[in-house]
């Protein structure tokens, strides 16, 4: 096998990966400690996309661009929770599903408002745009390699914030039992609402990381928001960890075995017979490996200790 | 007793109009209306069959679309084949053939992913039966040689004895005619033996396992019936539109199919019928209205449509025809 091709399209799994765990951690956050389920986290991934395309324009820097947007995303997270999200818990999850299916169909029609039909290419800075020479005969986009970086940086961040700090610590009370964090005085609203920042946060950042390679569009994070699913059930739905093995493992798997499988078939195949059930199996590949897992752990690999 | 009444009598005349009307413009010339109400009946039997499972067995499934997309597919391909004189094995025009095919491949589908969905709950059981239909809409994708992305046209109608799927009317009146079947079946079903284990279970499963059902089997039954309904529905679907794509059984699909079933009022008979109708109904009165005030706002009516539709669930949770049991008829 070429060796070349391998690690190439391994960094782009991982690349993958980190995305799906950016997007991924914010739904099980939200899931893990108000038991609400949001459809619509893959329009939040959207609008980071979007309202970052919009300030790199304005201050003509990219970076400037993400940073600004930050802030605009922890804003639209609150007011997602205070405008709906908060009128929900009490209900099942069906009416979850249904309400925030609802909050898609809003979100797709603003962006098509605000920003029009087409995508709109954000600009990268001149020397993020070139290639590097990882390892000889090895090339990569510089700036694939700064997403890897900075994802497994927030990754980071986010296991220090969750099992270190303060808000940390009210984060995982809240999701083994709320009833009680609430009755030692602890605004449970509030953090609530801070939670559902904090995963828009997440979520828009993988939006923003993504829209120089692909282009920020309607409706783009409808696809990759079953995938996030895909990662926090196999995963355990509340736990990080999880999530986090999870997001790497699929995130490789979709991308090896969309260009590795037709030739692993061919191994014990006709070529002609390989060529057609390998684009078939590999779309497949990531729910035949839910369902095996699940037919084995019906929890997810690390379900969470307390529910 | 009286809401009871007024319930049952409301349900009616829904089913009885939805048996007049339509022929009417066909007959009087109004083709536009007559397709769309063919395209309504058809997603209301898919809706039935997802309100055996979701209003009556508590299965949120959010996959249901993926059975139309299959029926369909069963009529398109062997028509394909047909079409190109090859894989003679089943190449077909012939309609109960191509149906046989439908109703069969959705019910194994529902079986082998019923089998390994219905072992979780709750929200994983949402997203899992959503994950599997996005599968094999990513499946049909990677299928080039029958479009893929694309989708398939189907040159030919499936070949019925007796009904011609060419004449609009007779099309209806077949749709139709499934709808009341599709209807009653349900009923039928809910009110058997097996019917009140299966809303047992939604009520209390542990309550039921004590007493000594197997809830696990009778929810896959309960499953596979629905997942065998729909894809009916979705070969009848494919022959009125004539031309299939994944697109049919995207995720948002299903979405829609369970907004028609919490619309009307799930866990009722005629309930997904009025919510389909109220659906299809809404999308035209709402892209029509922004259209009079302004024609280039006309494309923006998802944004009235999704208000619409969360101030459904957050103010009506029983559903239209909830209102129309009063207090008594409430569960």
């Amino acid at each position: 096998m070429d060796y070349v091709l391998l690690l190439t399209q391994t960094l782009n799994g991982l690349q993958l990966g980190v995305l799906l765990f950016l997007l991924a951690s914010g739904l099980t956050l939200v899931f893990g400690i108000m038991d609400f389920v949001n459809l619509a986290h893959g329009s939040l991934y959207m609008m980071g996309a979007f309202i970052c395309a919009t300030l790199t324009f304005a201050t003509g820097n990219f970076f400037l661009g993400i940073l600004l947007a930050i802030p605009v995303m922890a804003l639209l997270g609150y007011a997602v929770e205070f405008g709906l999200a908060r009128w929900l818990y009490t209900r099942d999850h069906l009416s979850h599903v249904l309400a925030t299916f609802g909050l898609i169909l809003i979100f797709d029609t603003l962006v098509q408002i605000i920003w029009g039909e087409a995508g709109i290419v954000v600009p990268l800075p001149e020397w993020l745009d070139g290639q590097v020479e990882i390892l000889p005969r090895v090339v990569f986009p510089i700036f694939r390699l700064l997403i890897i970086g900075s994802g497994l940086s927030i990754a980071a961040g986010l296991f220090w914030l969750v099992n270190y700090t303060r808000l940390g610590m009210l984060i995982r009370a809240g999701a083994s039992n709320r009833t009680m964090v609430s009755a030692l005085g602890i605004d449970i609203q509030m953090l609530f609402g801070l939670v559902f920042a904090l995963g828009a946060v997440l979520a828009g950042i993988a939006g923003m990381l993504i829209s120089p390679i692909t282009e920020a569009e309607i409706g783009m994070g409808n696809g990759i928001i079953i995938t996030a699913f895909v990662v926090i059930i196999v995963g355990g739905i509340g736990s990080m960890k999880g999530t986090f093995i999870a997001a790497m493992l699929i995130g490789l798997i979709d991308t090896l075995g969309r260009s590795f499988l037709d030739d692993a078939f061919k191994l014990f195949m006709s070529s002609n017979s390989a060529e057609t059930a390998a684009p078939a199996v590999s779309a497949m590949l990531i729910y035949i490996l839910m369902a095996i897992i699940l037919a084995v752990r019906p929890q997810g690999l690390f379900p969470p200790k307390v529910r | 007793m009286a809401s009871n009444r007024s319930h049952r009598i409301f349900s009616i005349v829904i089913m009885v109009l939805l048996g007049i009307l339509p022929p009417i413009f066909i007959w009087i010339g109004e083709p536009f209306y007559a397709d769309l109400a063919t395209r309504l009946v058809c997603l209301a039997i898919a809706a039935v069959s997802l309100n055996l499972i979701l209003g009556y067995g508590g299965m949120v499934s959010f996959g249901h679309a993926v059975f139309i997309g299959i029926g369909a597919y069963a009529v398109g391909i062997p028509s394909y084949h047909a079409t190109y004189c090859e894989w003679d094995a089943i190449a077909s025009y012939n309609g109960l053939f191509q149906f046989g095919i439908a109703i069969s491949l959705s019910a194994i589908f529902a079986l082998i992913v019923g089998a390994i969905c219905l072992r979780t709950k709750g929200v994983y059981f949402i997203m899992i039966t959503m994950a599997f239909s996005q599968m094999m809409f990513f499946f049909f994708i990677s299928q080039e040689t029958y479009g893929g992305d694309d989708g398939l046209t189907i040159d030919i109608r499936s070949e019925l004895p007796l009904i011609s799927m060419d004449d609009p009317l007779q099309m209806y009146l077949l749709c139709y005619a499934s709808l009341v079947a599709a209807v009653l079946f349900v009923r039928m079903i809910v009110r058997s033996r097996f019917g009140m284990v299966l809303r047992g279970g939604m009520g209390n499963e542990e309550r039921m396992r004590m007493i000594g059902y197997n809830v696990y089997l009778y929810r896959l039954i309960a499953y596979v019936i629905s997942g065998a309904m729909a894809g009916y529905a979705g070969a009848l679907l494919g022959n009125f539109t004539t031309f299939i794509s994944p697109e049919m059984m995207d995720w948002t699909r299903s979405g829609e199919l369970m907004f028609m079933v919490i619309l009307g009022g799930g866990g009722t008979s005629v309930g997904p019928v009025l919510g389909s109708i109220l659906f299809i109904g809404l999308e035209f009165v709402i892209e029509n209205t922004i259209a009079l005030i302004n024609h280039d706002w006309a494309k923006y009516w998802h944004l009235p449509f999704g208000a619409f539709l969360i101030g459904v669930v957050l103010f009506v949770p029983g559903g239209v025809i909830g209102l129309f049991k009063g207090k008594g008829g409430k569960k």
